[in-house]
């Protein structure tokens, strides 16, 4: 250990019942998992009572809720859909996200075999195992998920902060400016409060907006 | 999309700032008055009866003629609202430091209540003795203040597209910047005896969602500051209350609130909130993550959308904000014919390192329209890029991180509108 110069002697021994109360983290290699098991059938039952309301009883998502399945493929695509089949690293973050926050209003309320059950489901909705899948303990930290490989570690000091360092340019930096896209055209800010309506001062738009407001999941 | 989601924000402002102008004198220069103004030639009601009493506001609020300078949320950006975001009004803030009664929040379970009695926070992992420690035991840590920016990953992130939102508050303002008083995490890990084997920090709210993340080590012994107190008092409920995560420089997100839990650990958790959510989708379909550090960054703040020009020709003066993850801003170039020239703008106090930074323009406005934008210079020499540039590394669907130049289209009759250009 660190040599450290001076305590001040605050504070008191965390017991084992409270670090194990509070210390429910889930690393890659399944460090923090607790014994259990859960198939997709059972999963299936669970999801339709807990879960289904909000992601759809095929994990598809439900209006703006997340979606848990689907989107294989996508993440090069123009609107890429990220879901724990197309896009999640690592299978540990599922549980210990389901088992911490989840149902949303209720975290904290399932038992670990249920908790393994939502996940069996979360993987048969996104074809990654059949329907007689048991996930647990003992095999969800070998479970690798499609985009493990998929995520480097950030890279901007090779391939930004060189390029965008330096004396910038003062004048004549460019020769024409022209308006490619209008927020106005768009028109979907909130309004203010009490703001009079039909006096859209700002003219018929000049070039066709090609973003679709696009909600920014979270 | 509900009607009311259909004008544009600016419009009241700016019907209202028309309004005045025309009423009163706007001709350029000291000008001769028609006739004698009433409100300094009659005697008016507060120059001769009597205010509030100072026990009429034990804790005050702005006046009301100030109400619109409010947090705004946009409801289309996420399905409901207690996971979700909400704006600061820069468009209508001057100097650098944020009233926290309108300073952004975001949540991922919705602002919770945690008396100071309950507040509990926990060290543990890889170290000599895992400790407990109430609200009162960290009020007797010796105590540092700083003053730090807190911008949220995803600020200006639903500009990546296209421009989209129509005011400083929406495109740039899930930002605030406080002077924190707080007890180095440091001391912390030290009275805990963190070990050498200890890489990374695991932190955790204590809320539901509980927005755990992971901050290496290196991070967690420099500067991370146990904050208790903002711009003077405790901090607000929808900030952290009692206790939040400084973190100088780096994404919002990792500021974590209602702190309870620090554990010392050998490798990273690679949570939810560092996985499926703040890593950065590149063009070719792989993903950044740990992307934590946020990038030099400026807007103009006035003229904006919210704030129009409403006084005609003549003098003008162009304000805006400045930021880097990276250290203090050391300059500020503001253009108004769209990045074909520049001119170097006046910082009000020089920059502190990760802190916002206002800076000022003071110019003479002719009348015509203006293509305003603004470009950041930090102290390792970065220069903040336009959009163009950032798509050309990132392309489109980064959704964090977003640094790029902004543009705001000044009218002839002077109103903004945010825009692209070439």
């Amino acid at each position: 250990s660190p040599a450290f110069a001076e305590k001040f002697g605050l504070g008191r021994e965390a017991l084992p019942e409270e670090i194990a109360a509070w210390n429910l983290d889930v690393t890659p290699d399944g460090t923090g998992l607790p014994e259990g098991s859960g198939d997709v059938l059972t999963g299936e039952e669970v999801f339709a009572e807990k879960c289904a309301i909000c992601h759809g009883d095929f994990a598809e998502g439900v209006d703006n809720w997340p979606k848990l399945a689907g989107g294989w493929g996508t993440l090069a695509h123009e609107d890429p859909l990220k879901t724990v089949g197309s896009y999640w690293p690592h299978l540990s973050t599922a549980w210990d996200y389901v088992n911490r926050s989840m149902p949303f209003g209720q975290a904290q309320t399932l038992t670990p075999d249920e908790t393994y059950a939502i996940v069996a489901y979360i993987l048969y909705s996104n074809d990654l195992v059949d329907d007689e899948f048991v996930l647990s303990h003992e095999n969800l930290a070998s479970f690798e998920l499609p985009n493990a490989g998929g995520f480097i570690i950030d890279d901007r000091a090779e391939t930004e902060y060189p390029i965008w360092t330096g004396e910038p340019c003062m004048t004549d930096c460019k020769t024409d400016v022209k308006v490619t896209m209008r927020a106005a055209v768009l028109d979907v800010t909130p309004e203010e409060e009490g703001a009079a309506e039909g006096t859209e001062a700002v003219a018929e738009p000049e070039t066709e907006a090609a973003a679709e407001p696009e909600p920014e999941a979270e | 999309m509900s009607e009311s989601f259909k004008s544009n924000p600016s419009r009241r402002a700016f019907l209202r700032g028309t309004a005045a102008a025309a009423a009163g004198a706007v001709a350029a220069g000291a000008a001769r008055a028609a006739e004698p103004d009433p409100l300094i030639t009659e005697v008016q009601e507060w120059a001769s009866g009597l205010g509030d009493g100072v026990d009429a506001t034990p804790y005050g609020l702005p006046i009301e003629f100030e109400s619109d300078v409010i947090r705004r949320n946009v409801e289309w950006l996420t399905a409901d609202t207690i996971s979700s975001i909400n704006f600061t009004p820069i468009h209508a803030l001057d100097g650098t430091i944020t009233p926290q009664g309108c300073a952004f929040e975001r949540h991922h379970s919705g602002a919770i209540e945690l008396r100071k009695e309950d507040y509990r926070l926990m060290i543990n992992g890889l170290v000599d003795t895992p400790l407990v420690f109430t609200y009162a035991d960290l009020e007797r840590f010796p105590r540092e203040n700083h003053v730090y920016f807190c911008e949220c990953a995803a600020n200006t992130g639903m500009e990546w597209a296209g421009a989209q939102l129509n005011g400083a508050q929406f495109t740039h303002g899930m930002i605030h910047n406080m002077e924190y008083t707080g007890v180095p995490l440091r001391t912390l890990l030290e009275e805990a005896g963190y070990s050498a084997e200890g890489k990374w920090v695991y932190v955790e709210g204590a809320d539901a969602s509980s927005n755990g993340r992971s901050i290496p080590m290196e991070k967690a012994l420099d500067d991370v500051l146990v904050a208790f107190k903002a711009n003077g008092e405790a901090l607000r409920k929808e900030h952290g209350y009692p206790v939040r995560l400084v973190v100088p420089g780096w994404e919002g997100n990792m500021w974590v609130k209602w702190l309870r839990r620090v554990e010392v650990m050998d490798r990273p958790v690679e949570s939810r909130e560092e996985t499926s959510k703040y890593t950065d989708t590149l063009e070719d379909g792989t993903s950044r993550k740990w992307t934590w550090v946020m990038d030099a960054k400026s807007v103009v703040t006035s003229p904006s959308p919210q704030a129009p020009i409403t006084h005609g020709p003549g003098p003008l003066v162009i304000t805006g904000l400045a930021w880097s993850g990276h250290g203090a801003i050391t300059r500020v170039d503001v253009s108004k014919d769209g990045g074909k020239t520049w001119e170097t703008a006046r910082l009000a106090k020089p920059g502190e390192k990760m802190a916002l930074t206002r800076f000022y323009l003071d110019t003479t406005w002719d009348g015509g329209e203006m293509f305003l934008q603004s470009r950041a210079m930090d102290e390792t020499g970065y220069v903040q890029p336009t959009k163009t540039q950032l798509r050309e590394v990132r392309g489109l669907n980064s959704i964090y991180h977003n640094n790029c130049i902004q543009t705001w289209w000044v009218r002839e009759n002077g109103e903004a509108e945010n825009v692209e250009v070439s």
